[in-house]
């Protein structure tokens, strides 16, 4: 039994990570319709602001995370800016290849300024403390306790503001939104910062988690986390943070009950099997596609 | 015009290729060095081996060939941890760059393309740091290639080393394995030390795997520590294995690490940090030895390039380079064929990393190999192991 507690608390935390890179993913196809694929390597450049906070400039645990959501948050508005606000009318693929290029081209810039995987030193002191025979670390602590925060805080920015009511129309109606005087290409600015802030808040939250980064991390991580929001119903916030859940314990359930070879192999047949049934995710609505 | 320009380059190129290269005043050594991509640290080690290898020799006059002294020249080629791109390194360095012999790919997956593409070609290949038995063995046929050498040990005498280690001189009864199903190497490593660890009369009591491009093992760890093993072997490569051992540690398992070759960088100890502390591994060379050899490479090492110590894949490189170049003396042609028939024939090479001797019919020297131990965030010298 404290055996499966221990899975479970380690399914918690990673679960909690694939959340905070998922909704970036949900956010931006919830309002554009768009699958910005280049968010893992939002998240990747969080993970090595991360590094420069840390390694570098040896600050503390919360400076870093306001540099690393700071950082990603300008990156993610100035990509949406320069590469994906003039393709708003184009055919919806050429915005999503291009997205694939923004994330190449974020890879290879890490790599041109240094190949080498990076060591984050400890951003907050490494202890890890018995609780009934599980044990429990700071750092598995902080990132459940850090994204459960960032993740009630969009639910308020979401529901319980004006901006959110906002996205949540644009979301609802895209064509009718800016005849009622919304100002549409603001609030998309402010989901690509929403989702990338909490994409950088998730490099911090993953470098802590597992400090030895590389320019590559984005993309495995990255698919992950969109696999999540697939599963959870593309476009729905709820649907994301659930999906990530699922997805994090059954990747650490089959590993801990079944060899762990089969891991990814029971993760993506399970995958399969739910698109199967509901192909728009568990909680994603059924598009009507009027003609 | 430009139509018959280009049929005449195509032609030249054509014919430049079939001829091998052997009318250059140089000895050309081709240098495959994964420079960038997964493992750019056992890269750059690779080029800094060579190049010092290079130097040496040149410095000397170089290779004494029918009275006449030729220089080396390096052609170093980045293989950008691809094996793809390995193999298109080699076929640029046969065709293109007429070597006569091919130092390197390092990684397995790389040095395995690449060897198929030198034996075809009839190239000699010397891969300095891939451990993994098939390089060597033609697997359709199951016999040794013929053009392909090693300046390393193989995975089977690493693992047998290993498993009769931690059974009778860590005196371990229980062990558990993670290793990463996805590459071959480690998969064997991982295999090997269960036999032989296992025919030393230990038991193992958990065999856990992963993929590349995993980060979390959390899973894996919580399962090894519930069966309570004596210590852990861990085959995996430096990058991974700070994430491996903090997460074994976080999760309360203070079981000693046994790592293979694959651990052995600087930059491992620099990421592991204090959980490392204790680890074993095996390596083909410490830093730590009394050799003369090895203490005069490493202070020659330091002082060419700013002071870092050379790491196996150093070491390996530079003895290999500096075998071809007492093979290509010794079979006093600039061609591919007469280097390899000269390696068997050469006395034990006294290298850096020991003693190397080829014998005919196999491109595995008979080598020795250290144990090492992280001391106090640095490798220090164990115990020795012979074959």
């Amino acid at each position: 039994m404290i055996y499966f507690f221990q899975q479970a608390l380690n399914a918690v935390q990673l679960g909690s990570v694939y959340a905070l890179i998922a909704l970036g993913y949900t956010m931006v196809y919830g309002v554009l319709s768009m699958i910005n694929f280049a968010h893992g390597d939002f998240f990747m450049v969080g993970a090595f602001l991360c590094f420069v906070g840390a390694a570098v400039w040896h600050l503390p645990f919360v400076p870093v995370l306001l540099l690393s959501m700071g950082g990603v948050t300008m990156l993610g508005v100035a990509t949406e800016r320069i590469a994906y606000r003039p393709l708003r009318n184009a055919p919806k693929v050429s915005a999503i290849i291009t997205s694939l290029g923004v994330g190449i081209f974020l890879e290879h810039v890490t790599l041109g300024l240094n190949p080498y995987p990076k060591y984050i030193p400890p951003l907050l002191p490494s202890f890890s403390f018995d609780l009934g025979g599980v044990s429990v670390s700071t750092f598995q602590l902080a990132t459940i306790g850090v994204s459960f925060a960032l993740m009630f805080a969009l639910h308020l920015i979401v529901n319980k503001t004006k901006a959110g009511l906002a996205l949540r129309a644009i979301s609802a109606d895209r064509a009718m939104v800016p005849l009622m005087g919304v100002p549409v290409d603001k609030m998309i600015a402010l989901t690509f910062a929403l989702g990338s802030g909490l994409g950088g808040a998730a490099g911090v939250m993953y470098g802590m988690a597992y400090p030895v980064i590389d320019p590559y991390i984005g993309i495995i991580v990255g698919w992950k986390a969109f696999v999540s929001a697939v599963i959870g119903g593309i476009g729905s916030i709820r649907g994301a943070v659930l999906g990530a859940y699922i997805l994090g314990t059954v990747e650490i359930m089959t590993a801990a009950f079944l060899p762990s070879t089969y891991r990814d192999l029971v993760t993506f047949s399970l995958l399969f099997a739910l698109l199967i049934y509901q192909p728009s995710g568990l909680l994603g609505r059924v598009e009507i596609q009027k003609v | 015009m430009k139509g018959t320009k280009l049929t005449a380059a195509l032609t030249a190129l054509f014919f430049l290729a079939g001829c091998g290269g052997s009318k250059t005043d140089t000895v050309r050594i081709g240098v495959i060095a994964e420079l960038t991509g997964a493992i750019p640290a056992v890269g750059a080690s690779c080029r800094n081996g060579a190049l010092m290898a290079e130097k040496e020799i040149n410095d000397a006059g170089g290779i004494e060939l029918g009275g006449v002294k030729k220089k080396i020249e390096l052609f170093v080629e980045d293989s950008a941890s691809k094996p793809e791109q390995a193999a298109a390194s080699a076929q640029k360095l046969i065709a293109y760059s007429h070597v006569v012999a091919i130092v390197g790919p390092n990684s397995s997956s790389n040095a395995l393309p690449a060897s198929e593409i030198a034996e075809k070609a009839g190239m000699l290949l010397m891969t300095p740091w891939s451990t993994d038995p098939k390089t060597t063995i033609d697997a359709k046929t199951g016999q040794p290639k013929k053009f392909i050498f090693r300046a390393c040990f193989t995975d089977t005498f690493e693992g047998k080393v290993l498993g009769g280690f931690a059974r009778r001189e860590l005196k371990a009864a229980k062990a558990a394995i993670l290793y990463d199903v996805a590459s071959d190497v480690l998969k064997s490593q991982a295999e090997v030390f269960k036999e032989s660890f296992e025919a030393a009369g230990g038991k193992v009591v958990a065999v856990e795997t992963y993929s590349k491009g995993d980060k979390d093992f959390s899973a894996q760890f919580t399962k090894i520590k519930s069966a309570k093993p004596d210590l852990i072997f861990l085959p995996s490569y430096y990058t991974d294995v700070p994430l491996q051992v903090q997460q074994a540690r976080r999760l309360g398992i203070k079981a000693p690490f046994l790592g293979s070759d694959a651990w052995s960088s600087e930059d491992l100890v620099k990421m592991c940090g204090q959980d490392c502390e204790g680890s074993y591994l095996v390596n083909h060379y410490s830093p730590g030895t009394t050799n003369p050899v090895t203490q005069k490479f490493i202070t020659d090492y330091k002082a060419q390039f700013g002071g870092a110590t050379p790491d196996d894949v150093a070491a390996l490189t530079y003895d290999a380079v500096k075998v071809i170049a007492e093979a290509v003396r010794a079979g006093g042609k600039l061609e591919s064929a007469a280097v390899r028939d000269a390696l068997p024939g050469l006395p034990p090479y006294s290298g850096v990393t020991g003693m190397i001797k080829y014998s005919a019919g196999t491109g595995d020297p008979v080598k020795g190999a250290v144990i090492l131990r992280i001391k106090n965030g640095a490798f220090a010298w164990f115990a020795d192991a012979q074959p």
